[in-house]
């Protein structure tokens, strides 16, 4: 049984952090509906990456809203607004992403949907809140991690800033919004009432780096510095990082540099007998040198049984061929109503024992409307 | 109210990932009670940043497990334990996350605590679950992310392997085990039984990926390609999409009307008039783009760039960041007070209930400091 059967959730929102939240919630067994503009939808459908086409739409699309349903309707058309209502006074969950005031001007607020059903939970996600120096600003991923500092994180010292590769701002406000939307539910369940749920990408993005910023806050306000080579943590010591070896890349984690010295037999780690953190660059370096003698394999067999935090840095060919992965089952397939299918990942989370597949694909714009009318009629 | 007032959580877990989910699920309303071997304490209390204490413990301990208590306890000695054991059959959630086999032996495995509390929600953070040749390795941060392919996603290609900067397996994982413990305890509301919870950070920094592995899924198996141009920031996306380099610091540009960017910019990009050109060719546009942006301010550029439209931000530091009215006006700072009036500044829950920010005073404890009251409350009788 998973654990939000018989939840409604009416979802506005589009691109990747809303929807991210839904995916989850409808993995968790929530039924979850997308309210799309007539025409074209959810923009996300549009907005492709790599050459990547997938069923005539996006892949982000179809992997950030698989296991939905899609109601095409208007809300600046009254009748659709109309039914859009019909449909919220059922809805134990009702989410947007939309700039501040989008959803006052169309009567679809909080005050609004609470006067036509006062449980409700309602959940929004916006870029940075509702200040007014930033309302304006489109809450968009690359823009959250340069505004927030998280650029001088990754990469080495003279990198410049190097951003996250993916799209992780967008990724943590939609995790957050997942939490207080269960947190909400969970306090409707014993309490009986409902909330108003609100994250934004700025507070997402900070409190992802609440160790650094608490560090930065009580340090005097010095800036983070990475080291000049093989950086995996501003404000870790050596070994901290990836090196290249004779075949492949090496990780090491935090550990002893005398311990090292002795596994790896290299006698110029010998002359820094105190693991300072003011010398990891240097440590780096002879480190970095030594480790290029030989392969990440051979490394790994002389590390691993003596306890030394490592591993190998694989790519996605090479990690879908190990056991490691494969019996995590993590992939599965979602067949879309027209039967297209194609390959995605999983929910993360494993509850009693039973992992939350589903091999519902994408809906197609619109797809759902003849069914939503219909049980709206008899409900 | 809070949206988790009255929820008891022992927490078990040491570090990053777990106690990160405590603190969120504190910050909700819950409370949560760390038990902790007794003198030391938890791992993290002497797992520092830059050398930084604030009493005994490490600042960065006190920045994980604010808004907690501590009850120190012996989980090896039978005495504790039964203690331990007393607290739990009162506790709506625990969670731990030792490596697979530890809680076992202890006699504190899922089934095992079924049997005291047939309530408890149990929460249990791996490195790799539990099955197969990695559920023994280290569940560490790194590893876990080198392992897992996400080091070819940042950066330039000419770098190899760029990890992220931050323990974002650990902290992806956190916010994954409060969802997971929540949608348990909804579980719980219609079954009236105790649920297990399991993640993993391997598990949670694929669903990071989800994008990018569903792409290599349905695109005949081929890698990401970051393009070897400084500023890059995400293998899948045509140009502009990066960061340039000004004449006096960096701006970033987010994907938008690359043609209506040239006018701006009044650069020639005639050439990549076909859309399809912007990701094929974006490594020789971002280099023309680039040649331009460094010979004006980052003022200067986001100024014509907003006129436009154009979605574009000025890269900024921490101190940057922390000169911003907004940081004041959204209360993105907060003063905790830790033990005997002290004081430190660190941040807040990103979410908030009912028009409410869920901010809280109550620094990180001593190891033990709550073992008295807790004992008073919970096992007196």
């Amino acid at each position: 049984m998973k654990p939000l059967e018989n939840y409604l959730i009416v979802d506005f929102s589009q691109f990747l952090s809303g929807p991210s939240a839904s995916l989850r919630l409808a993995d968790l067994g929530a039924r979850v509906i997308k309210i799309e503009k007539p025409g074209t939808g959810d923009i996300c459908r549009s907005l492709y990456t790599s050459d990547l086409i997938m069923n005539g739409e996006s892949s982000i699309f179809h992997t950030i809203n698989r296991n939905k349903e899609s109601f095409a309707a208007d809300f600046k058309n009254e009748s659709d607004l109309k039914t859009i209502k019909k449909l919220l006074t059922i809805a134990d969950v009702v989410m947007h992403n939309f700039k501040p005031d989008v959803m006052q001007r169309v009567g679809l607020s909080y005050d609004d949907v609470k006067a036509i059903n006062p449980n409700v939970v309602y959940a929004e996600i916006s870029g940075y809140g509702n200040h007014t120096d930033l309302k304006e600003h489109p809450g968009q991923d690359l823009l959250l991690q340069s505004l927030t500092a998280l650029t001088w994180l990754t990469g080495n010292q003279n990198d410049g800033p190097v951003p996250m590769g993916l799209s992780i701002v967008d990724m943590l406000a939609g995790a957050h919004l997942a939490q207080g939307i269960l947190a909400a539910l969970y306090r409707k369940a014993v309490n009986n009432f409902g909330a108003l749920v609100q994250v934004s990408m700025l507070e997402s993005a900070i409190d992802f780096q609440f160790e650094t910023i608490t560090t930065f806050f009580n340090d005097g306000g010095e800036l983070p510095v990475r080291t000049k080579s093989n950086n995996a943590h501003a404000y870790l010591g050596a070994p901290y990082g990836i090196y290249k070896t004779k075949e492949g890349y090496l990780a090491l984690a935090m550990g002893s540099i005398s311990v090292l010295a002795q596994l790896l037999k290299c006698d110029e780690l010998l002359q820094f007998p105190e693991n300072k953190f003011a010398l990891r660059d240097k440590i780096k370096v002879v480190l970095a040198k030594h480790l290029k003698t030989q392969t990440a394999d051979y490394w790994l067999s002389v590390l691993e049984p003596a306890d030394v935090w490592c591993a190998k840095v694989l790519n996605y060919q090479e990690l879908f061929k190990e056991e490691g992965f494969k019996v995590l089952d993590f992939v599965q397939k979602a067949t879309m109503g027209d039967g297209y299918a194609y390959e995605t990942t999983r929910c993360p989370i494993k509850i009693d024992g039973e992992l939350f597949t589903s091999g519902k694909g994408s809906p197609k714009l619109g797809e759902h409307n003849d069914k939503i009318l219909e049980e709206l009629m008899h409900g | 109210m809070k949206p988790l007032e009255g929820l008891l959580v022992l927490e078990f877990s040491q570090f990053l990932a777990g106690p990160s989910a405590g603190l969120k699920l504190a910050d909700l309303g819950a409370r949560v009670i760390k038990i902790e071997r007794p003198v030391k304490g938890e791992a993290c209390r002497q797992l520092s940043i830059k050398d930084l204490y604030v009493d005994d413990s490490s600042m960065l301990f006190h920045t994980i497990n604010r808004n907690k208590e501590s009850f120190a306890a012996d989980l090896k000695n039978p005495e504790d334990l039964e203690q331990v054991k007393k607290l739990i059959v009162q506790a709506d959630v625990m969670t731990h996350n030792f490596r697979p086999g530890v809680m076992e032996k202890i006699g504190l495995s899922f089934d095992n605590v079924l049997k005291i509390n047939s309530k408890i929600i149990y929460g249990a953070i791996t490195g790799y679950g539990d099955k197969g040749s990695w559920a023994n390795k280290p569940g560490q941060d790194l590893l876990v992310q080198s392992l897992s392919g996400l080091t070819w996603l940042s950066g330039k290609s000419i770098q190899g392997p760029v990890p992220f900067g931050l323990a974002v397996a650990d902290l992806m994982c956190g916010n994954h085990f409060v969802q997971g413990i929540l949608a348990a305890l909804l579980k719980r509301i219609k079954t009236g039984k105790g649920v297990l919870v399991e993640v993993s950070l391997l598990e949670s920094i694929l669903d990071v990926q989800f994008e990018a592995l569903t792409i290599f899924l349905n695109n005949g198996g081929k890698l990401a390609n970051r393009g070897n141009v400084r500023g890059s920031a995400h293998a899948f996306l045509s140009a502009p999409y990066g960061i340039y380099e000004t004449q006096d610091g960096y701006l970033a540009l987010a994907m938008g009307d690359l043609l209506l960017l040239g006018s701006i910019l009044e650069v020639d990009l005639g050439k990549y008039t076909d859309k399809k050109s912007w990701f094929r060719s974006r490594a020789a546009i971002r280099k023309i783009l680039s040649k331009k942006i460094i010979i004006q301010t980052s003022d200067y550029w986001i100024k014509a760039l907003r006129k436009k439209g154009m979605w574009c931000e000025k890269v900024l530091n921490y101190q940057d960041l922390n000169s911003k009215a907004f940081m004041d006006d959204l209360q993105l700072r907060q003063t905790i007070v830790y033990t005997e009036g002290e004081t430190m500044t660190t941040t807040r829950s990103p979410i908030q209930i009912d028009g409410t920010i869920l901010s809280s005073k109550k620094g990180a404890p001593k190891v033990g400091e709550d073992n008295e009251k807790i004992y008073e409350q919970f096992l007196s009788n």
